[in-house]
């Protein structure tokens, strides 16, 4: 989604500073996404559709209740079900609504080779502009969560904008609106905070006593947050990562490395040019010349065409065939 | 017929070797440059040459398995002459004679020098190197195949074996400038005796048949 109106932090492939002059004195925004009020009901899947003008492929039902299966590029957040059997033998049905989480330290965009394939809004936002994607798929290495997905249509990488478009001109994003139980809302990252820590007294005091806030501190926090029932096992809600944060090969691909190979190419080079100033070329002179001469004569080739003055072409292993030669 | 070509000349890369080797410099330039548009942001302006990001990123897999490709004809060619010998490790123990162009103190060297078959191991290993990760991190057509970490550690040992035969193909470019008649013999396929008997002295007395006298012990 690419919009001028909103300020960058962070700029992917890019090694001077991007505009961001203006700042977001007023915080930075958040969606908080309470797992403990979703009913599974996908409206927030349709407004994301209908909103994005997207519709993803008709597929079929893999057995469960996820539908589509997975993320893909037409489709940027799922619902993914989880029938969890609790200690006490019951059955909890843990439903969390997938996609970008919208990460504070963003391995997607940390991974981008295309300049401003990716950028981060000073609100907090992550968004991929695809005008400048690729299509190479190293965000998907990136990122931490297994989120952006390359679209088979026009091999660009998409994913959640967390509706930057709407929150630009300051609405709310398309899935809060349509949200039916308060499971969805949107705000600074500092309010969504406060109603979080409500929601999790609430919960507490209803006996989930590992309920909690989901904003892990791994990726520098998150402007999607989840509260969870049970804070303490995020895997339990589809495989929620408990610790995330970018992975250290990505970090050891994307590092310091980076500048510190491309200076050591550039040494290698300049180490030529000055051995050649310093030491210069290895040429041969007449002695070479006059001795092989000497050895050619105290030896000759066999093979060697006869006759005085005519070129004492060799036979090598590589030229089974010297007679082909001028 | 010139008269310094009139001189007695020796083969030293029949032309099938030479459009070989040429092939293989052609495909690692297109590639280098390529996979260098995407290594760092500083080259990024490297994809205007193949037509732009998306062309970058579609092309440089096809041209990387065409390097591939046309690698393996020459390595099976000269596989045998790069096998490592007692005189080679001696070779690499005067290295500093070598880069100072002192050769009298060098052993007698075979129809390739110590340093030309390590290069020749550090490309084919390289190469091997960027096709297996090069298929992992191929997302248009592979990287379904591989789970995340694998990507990860492949986009890694991709980039390093980059790295590593890139400077090593700097080093083997400056060699070909630096010692006279090495450009000529890849170009036009011949060296002077004098060469041959200079550099690769061993080769010179195997193809030349002429008496080898041991002057110095391997
Ligand atoms: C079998 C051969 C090869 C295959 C299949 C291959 C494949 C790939 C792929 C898929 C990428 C990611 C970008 C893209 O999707 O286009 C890539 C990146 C790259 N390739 Fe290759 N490649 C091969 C050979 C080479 C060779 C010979 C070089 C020469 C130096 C090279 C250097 C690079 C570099 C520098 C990058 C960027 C790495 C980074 O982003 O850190 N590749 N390659
Ligand atoms: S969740 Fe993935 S795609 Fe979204 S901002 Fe974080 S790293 Fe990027
Ligand atoms: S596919 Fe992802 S990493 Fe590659 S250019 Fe597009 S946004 Fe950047």
């Amino acid at each position: 989604m690419a919009l001028q109106s909103l300020d960058i932090v962070r700029r992917s492939a890019t090694t001077t500073a991007p505009p961001g002059v203006r700042e977001a004195y007023t915080g930075t925004v958040a969606k908080l996404i309470d797992t403990t009020k979703c009913i599974g009901c996908k409206a927030c899947q349709v407004a994301c559709m209908e909103w994005n003008d997207l519709r993803d492929e008709i597929g079929s039902n893999v057995g469960v209740y996820d539908n589509p299966g997975d993320l893909s590029g037409e489709s940027w957040t799922v619902m993914r079900f989880t029938e969890y059997e609790n200690p006490k033998g019951d059955l909890e049905w843990l439903i969390r609504k997938d996609g970008c989480m919208h990460c504070a330290d963003p391995g997607c965009l940390k991974a981008c080779p295309a300049p401003g394939a990716i950028v981060q809004y000073s609100n907090g936002i992550v968004d991929f502009h695809e005008e400048n994607c690729i299509g190479c798929g190293y965000c998907i290495t990136g990122c931490p969560f297994d989120i952006p997905r390359i679209s088979k249509r026009d091999h660009k990488a998409y994913k959640c904008t967390l509706c930057s478009d709407r929150v630009a001109v300051g609405l709310e994003p398309a899935c809060i609106k349509a949200c039916p139980t308060g499971a969805l809302v949107f705000g600074t990252k500092e309010d969504m905070q406060q109603h979080a820590a409500e929601r999790v007294e609430d919960l507490k005091s209803r006996g989930f006593e590992r309920a909690g806030l989901y904003d892990p501190p791994g990726v520098g926090g998150t402007h999607v947050m989840y509260v969870l029932h049970h804070a303490d096992q995020p895997q339990l809600y589809a495989g929620l990562a408990a610790d995330p944060h970018i992975s250290s090969l990505v970090g050891l691909w994307k590092g310091a490395s980076k500048p510190i190979a491309l200076a050591a190419m550039a040494f290698t080079a300049l180490a030529g040019f000055f051995h050649f100033v310093r030491v210069g070329r290895n040429e041969i002179d007449e002695r070479d010349e006059a001795a092989a001469r000497q050895a050619l004569e105290a030896a000759p080739p066999h093979n060697a065409p006869p006759g005085p003055g005519a070129p004492p072409i060799l036979n090598s292993p590589h030229n089974p065939n010297p007679d082909k030669r001028p | 017929m010139s008269d310094t070509e009139r001189r007695a000349i020796l083969e030293r890369y029949s032309s099938g070797e030479r459009t070989n080797h040429w092939l293989i410099a052609l495909g690692f330039v297109l590639a280098a440059l390529s996979g260098l548009a995407l290594f760092h942001p500083a080259l990024f302006w490297l994809a205007t040459l193949f037509g732009g990001g998306p062309w970058t990123r579609i092309l440089h897999p096809f041209i990387g398995l065409f390097m591939m490709v046309v690698f393996l004809p020459l390595a099976a060619s000269v596989w045998g002459d790069n096998r490592m010998q007692a005189a080679d490790w001696q070779w690499l123990r005067h290295l500093q004679d070598v880069v100072n162009n002192r050769e009298e103190h060098l052993p007698e060297v075979g129809r390739y020098n110590a340093g030309q078959k390590l290069l020749f191991f550090v490309i084919g290993a390289c190469l091997a190197g960027l096709l297996l990760s090069g298929l992992v991190i191929w997302r248009a057509y592979f990287s379904l195949y591989f789970s995340i970490g694998v990507i990860r550690l492949a986009s890694v040992v991709h980039s390093v074996c980059a790295f590593v035969l890139i400077c090593a193909i700097l080093l083997h470019i400056y060699a070909a400038i630096w010692v006279k008649g090495s450009l000529h013999a890849m170009l036009r396929g011949t060296v002077t005796p004098g060469w041959a008997w200079k550099h690769h002295r061993a080769w010179f007395r195997q193809i030349s048949h002429a008496a080898h006298p041991r002057t110095r012990p391997d």
